[in-house]
Order: structure tokens, then C-alpha cells, then sequence
């Protein structure tokens, strides 16, 4: 309490929450699906999951010490190198989340002036700086020796997929994508915590099925938009990485504006695009209008706007 | 001939088209997804930059002022069909690499610009060379981020495989967006040099050229056409500065009714003195600018 009584200027209010701590109830939050990843995927997964974080950590210290400023406590790049690594398949090559790491944290985050400064999520912005670059290893979700394709894929190709092991995880994708189930559970953690609402991932799910429903050519058949709604990395995309705190609009308004604009993305990318998956690609174009969307959504002050009065 | 080495080093080094002037980023992005495409850009951008600069530097007495621009354009656009027709004659793989850029180099800023800030109030002979150190410059800045993204795109340099075969080209950077990401780099890149210079007591910020925009550390004599735009499109600044002469020299009598009324002339004659003042000197001295308080002064008149 001590350290929260100071003579000082405003802001007076101060919160108890921490940087650290947030970051923290997010890494825990992913456990659920990290560890459903790795028992899945297999060892592999936990080798590519280590590589990435400690690439992004890696780099966020040598940064730092050129800059002689230590902003590793944060553990903010521990959150982007988990969620890198939940975003590669398996079957990647070791070289890949290094790279990615060093993409995320050097040229998204700290060229642009570190956390808080970064107009875009690092994880996915090195995810899709790694999906131009090396097309062929990032869409190759071969597991166990079987080269499945992802449900999405199948689904787009007219085949019958299985719901329920959707659902649970049972299939070729990313390393923390595949597990709806585990997902949820890591998202119910962050709801109670209080770390994110449901602005953004209930207007993009929202919209997305809507938008699915209308266009999908299936109509409200529920089997395909649960099929949609588990496959991919909607629920990961949707909780984890559009709330991130940095690249998120902070208006209440321009939540719900973000939210829907996903939704309206990714459902224009997955239906009418070339490929069967667009949640990354969504993000990131949403991050780039953050500004427009706060622009349109800022709250007048009090005493601000309305009519002139005339003497 | 001091002066056209001073040209050549300003287009390589100090106003590097790409790197300092950011000018010409359409052909920077677009065509360099190799080191030949880059050179082969860059020397068909200076040869027409070359000539266009001598054409138009020999009839700059003819050209009237309002109608430069399209007089500018009309040179411009006929070396480069000249160089069209000539590059589909004898370097057709070259020209169909470039397609569409060769006839953009029309409308190419860093032409228009030079013909405008530099060839159009200067002689020819120093104009051909600024157009030859700005093409060499642009030469430079494209081959070498057409080398750096063959080199990371496609592991190789001018054709030839030079990266080992473990290496696994980066796709991406043979696409738009790495070509921002490599001139963001390399642009860094020397920034950081001339930073490293300037600490060592080089002064890198002096600019050379004809026309930085920058009147009052220029020493450029003769360039009667700048003192003019100068007057006539920021008076606010220039009256600021006249102000500060003529009250450094009348100490303090100076009626700011008659100056602040911008007087083209006595801009002109103002400024060239500060001008022959800096070439004395050696050292260009900038000339304090004083803001005259107005109410003070009046209230002096009164008494």
C-alpha cells in the first residue's frame, strides 16, 4: 500500500496490475493449449515452442543491451515467442522460429520503439512474414508421417470433416491452434481474470458465423459453422492475439468496430480467398486501421461538441 | 573542373537520390528484385538524367518561367524514347525486365526534380554532371538493393548462385514488401556512416547543392531565381530575416511598416549582402534573427 500513497501528479488512480503480471496470466492462459500442442504434436512441438522463445527473449536482451535499457522482465517476449510458436506446424525446420523471433521483436517491436509502440501483433506479423517467405514449409501440416491436409482445407475442397475431433484437436494444423477445447479453457481464464472482455472475440465470432452463414453457401447448417469456427486458428487469433493490449483500439466503439472488421476479413479470406485459412492475415490488416477505427470512435470530452451557443 | 567533382561526390554520397533525398521510390521498389534490373534501371535513369539536365541547363534562357514544367517534361520525354526505342533495339531482355518503368522514367521525380532545383539556374557543364553524380548515385542505391534481395531472395548475385545450397531463400524479400524492408535498412545503414563521420569532426550536414531550400546556408552565388520564391512564397520567414539584417545594421531604427511589406528588390539586395559576407568570412555565419517587438518600438517613436 505504501508505494501506492505518493505526492505526485495525476494520474492519481493508479492500477495494481502490472505489465509482468499480465503477460503472465496470458502465458499461463496458453498453457492449456501449449500442452494439448506438445502431447499432440509430440516432442518436436516443445523443441520448436523452446527455439522460439528463446529466440524472441534472445533478441529483446541483446537489444537491450545495445540500447542499455533492460526491458526483458516484462515477459512480454515470452508471449509473442509462445504464441510464434503456436503458429508454426510441426514440421517446420529449426531455423524457422529463430528467424520469426528475430523478425517479431527486432523489426515489428523494437525498430518502432518497443512494447507499447509496435502498430502490429509481433507473433503474427513474423507468422505472415514466414508464410510469404517460405510458403511450401509453413502450409506443410504433416504429422506422424501422415500429410493431412488441414480440416479447413478439406472443407473448402467439399470433404466431410469430423466435428467432434475438430472440436477437441485431433487433427493436422498449427502446434496451438488445433485444440478448441483447450483454447476455451485458456480464454475462460483470461475472461475471469479480468485481462480481456469480450468486445472484440464476441463481435468477431459474431460476425465471422453471420458472415459464414450468409456466404459460406451452406446456410445455417451448424456442423459447418462449427466446423469453421474450431478449424484454423479463429479462437486462438480471436482471444489471444486481436485483444492484444498494444495493437487493439482503445475506445469501447472501436472494439466492437475491430472485432467486426475481423470478422468481415477473415470470412472474405477464408470463403473468396486462394487459401482456406485468412485469421492472421485479418489481424494484422485490422491492426493497420487502429487509428482510423479510434479516430471515428473517440469520445467527446464533456463540454465539448454540440451546437455554439449564440449570444 | 573542381566544381563537377563537387557534383559527382554531392549525387554519390551527400544527396544520394535514394538513401538522403528519398526521391524515385516508385522505380526503387518496383524494379530492383535484382542487382541487373537495379543497374540496368540506374544507367538508363542517368543517361537520361544526364542529357535532359545539359538540355535543359543550355535553354534555360529561353524557357519562360511559367511554362517550365511542361517545357521540362517535353525534353525529358524525348530522351527517353530515344533510350526506349534504343534499349528494345539492342537490350531487349533488359527492356522487357523494366516493362512499364522505362517510359515512367518520364515522369520520374528525380529528373523533374534536378531539371528544376538545379539545371534551370545553373550552367551546363556543372548541370551534366549533376545529372551524372545523381544517376551514378542512383545506380549505386539500386544495384545494391537489387543485390541485397537477389542475395536473400533467391541466394544468388548477378545470376550466379553465391549462398550455399543449405540456404533456404526468403521468399519475401524478392516481393514488394522486403524491397521497403532492405531500403529501410541500407537507408540506416548510412545514416549511421555519416553519423560516424560527423563524430569524427567531418561536417556530413553542409549541404552543397544548388538548392537545399536552405537560403540562409547557402552560399550559392547567382541564384537570383531562389532570393525571388524565396520573397514571395514564405514572406513571414523572409521579412524575419530581413528584419534581423536591417536592425543588426540600423541598431534598432528600423520602421517595420515599410520592410514587413516584403519588397522583392531589397530582399534581393539584403540577401546577397549576407551573402558576399559569407564568402569573405569563409564561414557561413548565420545572421541572428532578431524578432522586433513591435510594441516597443512604437512606444520609442513616441517618446
Amino acid at each position: 500500500m505504501s508505494d501506492l500513497r505518493k505526492i505526485s501528479s495525476n494520474p492519481h488512480i493508479r492500477s495494481r496490475s502490472t505489465i509482468s503480471g499480465i503477460m503472465a496470466a496470458v502465458v499461463i492462459a496458453l498453457m492449456p493449449a501449449t500442452g494439448f500442442g506438445i502431447w499432440h504434436f509430440g516432442p518436436r512441438a516443445l523443441m520448436l515452442i523452446a527455439i522460439s522463445i528463446a529466440s524472441t527473449v534472445g533478441t529483446e536482451f541483446l537489444y537491450g543491451l545495445l540500447m542499455k535499457k533492460t526491458t526483458v522482465g516484462d515477459l512480454s517476449a515470452v508471449v509473442t515467442g509462445l504464441l510464434l510458436a503456436l503458429n508454426l506446424p510441426v514440421s517446420v525446420p529449426w531455423w524457422i522460429p529463430v528467424l520469426g523471433g528475430v523478425f517479431a521483436i527486432l523489426v515489428v517491436k523494437m525498430l518502432f520503439g518497443g512494447l507499447g509502440q509496435n502498430f502490429m501483433n509481433p507473433a503474427l506479423a513474423a507468422r505472415c512474414f514466414l508464410l510469404i517467405s517460405f510458403p511450401a514449409l509453413m502450409t506443410d501440416f504433416s504429422y506422424d508421417g501422415i500429410s493431412g491436409a488441414t480440416p479447413l482445407a478439406a472443407l473448402k475442397a467439399g470433404e466431410s470433416v469430423n466435428v467432434m475431433d475438430m472440436i477437441l484437436g485431433h487433427t493436422a494444423g498449427t502446434i496451438g491452434e488445433t485444440s478448441m477445447v483447450a483454447l476455451a479453457v485458456g480464454a475462460c481464464f483470461l475472461l475471469l481474470c479480468g485481462v480481456i472482455d469480450l468486445k472484440i472475440p464476441g463481435s468477431y465470432i459474431v460476425t465471422f458465423l453471420l458472415f459464414e452463414a450468409i456466404f459460406g453457401g451452406h446456410g445455417f447448417d451448424p456442423a459447418y459453422l462449427a466446423a469453421q469456427l474450431s478449424g484454423g486458428g479463429l479462437m486462438l487469433g480471436a482471444f489471444f492475439m486481436a485483444t492484444d493490449y498494444v495493437t487493439r483500439p482503445i475506445t469501447s466503439g472501436g472494439q466492437y468496430l475491430f472485432g467486426i472488421f475481423l470478422g468481415l476479413m477473415t470470412g472474405i479470406f477464408r470463403i473468396f480467398g486462394p487459401g482456406a485459412e485468412g485469421v492472421s492475415y485479418a489481424i494484422i490488416l485490422g491492426n493497420l486501421l487502429v487509428p482510423l477505427m479510434e479516430k471515428v470512435t473517440w469520445p467527446k470530452a464533456f463540454g465539448k461538441g454540440g451546437k455554439r451557443h449564440e449570444k | 573542373m573542381n566544381k563537377a567533382g563537387e557534383r559527382l561526390w554531392n549525387g554519390l554520397v551527400k544527396e544520394n537520390p535514394t538513401f538522403v533525398l528519398m526521391l524515385g521510390m516508385c522505380p526503387t521498389l518496383a524494379v530492383t528484385t535484382s542487382a541487373v534490373n537495379g543497374l540496368g534501371m540506374g544507367m538508363t535513369t542517368l543517361v537520361v538524367l544526364a542529357l535532359s539536365n545539359l538540355m535543359i541547363s543550355a535553354m534555360r534562357k529561353i524557357i519562360p518561367n511559367s511554362v517550365r514544367i511542361p517545357a521540362f517534361i517535353v525534353i525529358i520525354a524525348s530522351f527517353v524514347t530515344i533510350v526506349q526505342l534504343l534499349l528494345e533495339a539492342y537490350l531487349d531482355s533488359l527492356n522487357d525486365a523494366l516493362g512499364v518503368y522505362i517510359p515512367l522514367i518520364v515522369v520520374n521525380c528525380i529528373i523533374l526534380g534536378r531539371a528544376e532545383s538545379y539545371a534551370y539556374s545553373n550552367p551546363p557543364i556543372p548541370s551534366l554532371f549533376d545529372g551524372i553524380g545523381m544517376g551514378l548515385g542512383f545506380t549505386v542505391a539500386l544495384t545494391c538493393i537489387g543485390g541485397v534481395r537477389e542475395l536473400l531472395g533467391a541466394g544468388e548475385l548477378f545470376g550466379r548462385r553465391v549462398m550455399p545450397e543449405s540456404f533456404t531463400p526468403i521468399g519475401i524479400f524478392v516481393l514488394a514488401p522486403g524491397a521497403f524492408f532492405v531500403l529501410a535498412g541500407l537507408s540506416a545503414l548510412q545514416n549511421v556512416a555519416k553519423a560516424a563521420g560527423a563524430k569524427k569532426g567531418k561536417d556530413v550536414s553542409k549541404i552543397g547543392s544548388g538548392c537545399s531550400e536552405d537560403c540562409l546556408n547557402c552560399g550559392q552565388k547567382g541564384c537570383s531565381r531562389r532570393l525571388v520564391e524565396f520573397g514571395a512564397q514564405d514572406p513571414e520567414k523572409a521579412s524575419a530575416q530581413t528584419l534581423g539584417e536591417t536592425d543588426a545594421k540600423s541598431s534598432g531604427k528600423a520602421e517595420p511598416q515599410t520592410v514587413r511589406g516584403t519588397d522583392i528588390r531589397s530582399l534581393g539586395k539584403v540577401d546577397s549582402n549576407i551573402l558576399e559576407k559569407a564568402d569573405q568570412s569563409d564561414v557561413q555565419e548565420i545572421p541572428d534573427i532578431q524578432i522586433l517587438d513591435w510594441t516597443s518600438t512604437a512606444k520609442e517613436k513616441k517618446k
